[in-house]
C-alpha cells in the first residue's frame, strides 16, 4: 500500500506511540486487502466498549494508547454494558460498574465521546452522502451505506480506533465502487407493516443472499425511519451483506446493473417468518420485555410512553435508546410518563451488550436482530412481535 | 533437512516454538477459553489443544471482530500462541496479532507442515525443522 510521507512519519512514530500502532493496523489491513492507498474519514464510530468482551486486558491496551492517543475525527462508541449514569438500576455488580466506567474513561481521554448509542446517525455523529467512514457497529453501517449514501466498511473495534487515532481507512471493500455493485436481486410481493415486519424483511433477505449485495425492490413501500432502522439492524445479523439498494431508498441503487434473475418474497414467506418468529416459548412467562434494539426513535419513545400511561408494568422492561433522545423525552415528559409504569427508558446500552446472560430466561422484543443475539449468546427463549404488542405483554405479564 | 518457507509480514517478529496446525478457521472469541488458551469449539480439528507457546498455523480466522480482542487477552494471560501463520489473513487475526505483537505471517499453508514441527518465524521466514540441532 502506498503511504504518503505524512502517513510514513505517523507510522515511524512522529506522532507519538498510539498514532504509531494505529498506523501499523491500517498498513497491515491495507496489505491483507491489497488496498492501493489510505482514505481520508470524516468521522469514526467505534465498537469494543463493553467491559465483558475487552476485559482487563483489553481496558489496560486502552489505557496505554490514551498516554499520547488523540482522536483527529469526531468520533463516538457503541452500547456499554450499562446506563452510564443510572447503572444501579440495572441491578449489575458494582465491580463491572467500575470497570465500565474505567473503559469509557480511557475512550474519554483517546478523545472519543461516550455518546454510546448504535443509531449515531441520530445522536450528533451524522454523516453526509459519500462520505467516507469508519463504523464498526453493523447495524450503524449498514444504514451508512444503504440509507445514507456513505460508504463505510463493518469495522471491528480495534480498526476503527485506530480510523479515529489517524483519521485514515484502507481503501478496499465497500469504498470502492466494484464491491457496491449488486449481485443478487429480491422482489418483495408483501406488505411489511412496520418495524417488526421490515426486520422479519431483513433476516429473510440477510439468510438468503449469503453475504451478496441485495437489490430490494418492495412496490409501494415508503418505509419510515423505524423501518429502515429494523431492515438494516437485520439484514447482516442474518448473514447479509452491510450495504443494500433499496430502489426508491438507497441513494445509488440505480446506479449499478441490476441482477436479471429475481428472487420473490411473497406475503406467504412473510407471514411464515411472522408466526414461526412469534411462538411462544414451550414453558413460562416472559421475564424481560425489550424495546429499542437498534436504539428507539423519539416516535418510539413516545408511541411506548402513550401505550403505558396510567399502566404498570408486571415484568421488567426496558426501553433503549441514545441520550439525545432521551434528553427530549426528558424535556417532553415521556420518560416520567414511561417510569411511572416501572418500565426503564435507558441509554447508553442495550439488552445484547448488558450482561444478563443467565439472568433472564424468556425475553419478549420486536427486533429480529435482538432476537438473534439474545437466543443465540444471551440463551435466552425469545418471541418476537410488534412494540405494542410487546408492551401489552409487559403490562399483561404474558402472552395475549 | 531444514526447510524455508517465504510469507509475508503481517505482525514483525521473531519466535518459535512446536507447530499446532488446524485446515479449518478458527474463532478466538468463543472457541477458544480465555481462562486456559484451550481450543473449546465442539467438532473443531483442534479441539481440547492448548495454544499457549505453539506456532499456531491456520487458514484464517473466523467469527467476531471482537476475536481480535481476545487474542490480545490471551496474550497478555501468557496463555497465547508463540506466532500466528496464515494461508489467508483477515481483520481479526491481522489487528489482533497487532494488538498483542505476536509474530504474524501471511501466505503460510497448513499443508505446509505437521503439527509438531519445530517451527523458527523470523519476519517473513519461516524456518522447518530449527533448533533440532542437526540440520541432516
Amino acid at each position: 500500500m502506498h503511504l504518503s510521507e505524512a502517513q510514513r512519519a505517523v507510522l515511524e512514530g512522529d506522532s507519538g506511540a498510539a498514532a504509531a500502532k494505529a498506523m501499523e493496523i491500517l498498513v497491515a489491513l491495507g496489505d491483507v486487502f491489497d488496498a492501493p492507498e489510505l482514505l481520508p474519514v470524516s468521522s469514526v464510530q467505534v465498537a469494543g466498549v463493553s467491559y465483558s468482551n475487552l476485559g482487563d486486558e483489553g481496558l489496560a491496551y486502552l489505557e496505554e494508547l490514551a498516554v499520547d492517543g488523540r482522536a483527529v475525527v469526531p468520533a463516538t462508541l457503541n452500547p456499554a454494558g450499562m446506563d452510564l449514569r443510572s447503572p444501579e438500576r440495572m441491578g449489575l455488580e458494582e465491580s463491572f460498574v467500575r470497570l465500565q466506567r474505567r473503559v469509557i474513561r480511557a475512550y474519554g481521554r483517546l478523545g472519543i465521546a461516550a455518546a454510546c448509542t448504535c443509531t449515531p446517525y441520530m445522536a450528533g455523529n451524522m454523516p453526509a452522502p459519500g462520505d467516507t467512514l469508519a463504523w464498526s457497529e453493523s447495524s450503524a453501517v449498514t444504514y451508512a451505506n444503504s440509507v445514507l449514501g456513505a460508504r463505510t466498511n463493518r469495522e471491528g473495534g480495534p480498526s476503527a480506533l485506530a480510523s479515529a487515532l489517524t483519521g485514515y481507512t484502507p481503501a478496499y471493500g465497500l469504498h470502492l465502487d466494484l464491491a457496491r455493485h449488486p449481485r443478487i436481486r429480491f422482489r418483495v410481493d408483501a406488505h411489511p407493516g412496520g418495524a417488526r415486519d421490515w426486520g422479519l424483511l431483513g433476516m429473510l433477505v440477510g439468510q438468503a443472499s449469503e453475504g451478496q449485495v441485495p437489490l430490494l425492490e418492495v412496490a409501494g413501500a415508503r418505509p419510515d425511519l423505524e423501518s429502515l432502522k429494523a431492515l438494516c439492524a437485520a439484514l447482516p445479523t442474518y448473514g447479509g451483506s452491510p450495504l443494500f439498494h433499496l430502489v426508491g431508498v438507497t441513494p445509488e441503487a440505480s446506479r449499478y446493473p441490476a441482477p436479471r434473475e429475481v428472487e420473490i418474497i411473497d406475503e406467504a414467506l412473510l407471514e411464515g417468518a411472522r408466526e414461526q418468529t412469534a411462538e411462544p416459548a414451550p414453558a413460562g412467562a416472559p421475564d424481560l420485555v425489550c424495546l429499542g434494539c437498534p436504539h428507539a426513535t423519539l416516535a418510539e419513545v413516545r408511541a411506548a410512553a402513550e401505550q403505558l400511561r396510567g399502566h404498570r408494568v408486571a415484568v421488567d422492561t426496558w426501553i433503549c435508546t441514545s441520550r439525545p433522545v432521551k434528553a427530549l423525552a426528558d424535556e417532553l415528559g415521556l420518560t416520567e410518563t414511561i417510569e411511572s409504569s416501572g418500565a426503564l427508558l435507558l441509554c447508553d446500552t442495550c439488552f445484547v451488550v448488558a450482561p444478563l446472560k443467565g439472568r433472564y430466561r424468556y425475553l419478549v422484543t420486536d427486533s429480529a436482530k435482538g432476537r438473534y443475539y439474545a437466543s443465540g449468546h444471551g440463551a435466552m427463549d425469545v418471541t418476537l412481535l410488534d412494540a405494542s404488542d410487546c408492551l401489552q405483554v409487559a403490562i399483561l405479564g404474558r402472552l395475549p | 533437512m531444514k526447510r524455508e518457507l517465504n510469507g509475508r509480514v503481517i505482525r514483525s517478529g521473531r519466535a518459535s516454538g512446536d507447530a499446532l496446525v488446524s485446515t479449518e478457521p478458527i474463532s478466538f472469541y468463543g472457541g477458544v477459553d480465555l481462562d486456559t488458551g484451550r481450543v473449546v469449539e465442539r467438532g473443531h480439528p483442534l479441539e481440547g489443544e492448548l495454544l499457549a507457546g505453539r506456532v499456531l498455523v491456520i487458514p484464517r480466522g473466523k467469527g467476531s471482530t471482537v476475536g481480535s480482542w481476545a487474542i490480545l487477552r490471551l496474550q497478555r494471560r501468557g496463555l497465547g500462541p508463540a506466532a500466528i501463520l496464515c494461508e489467508r489473513c483477515e481483520t481479526i487475526v491481522a489487528v489482533g496479532t497487532i494488538l498483542a505483537e505476536i509474530p504474524c505471517v501471511d501466505g503460510i499453508r497448513p499443508g505446509d507442515m505437521e503439527t509438531g514441527e519445530r517451527v523458527l518465524v523470523d519476519g517473513p521466514l519461516v524456518v522447518l525443522g530449527a533448533g533440532e540441532g542437526r540440520g541432516a
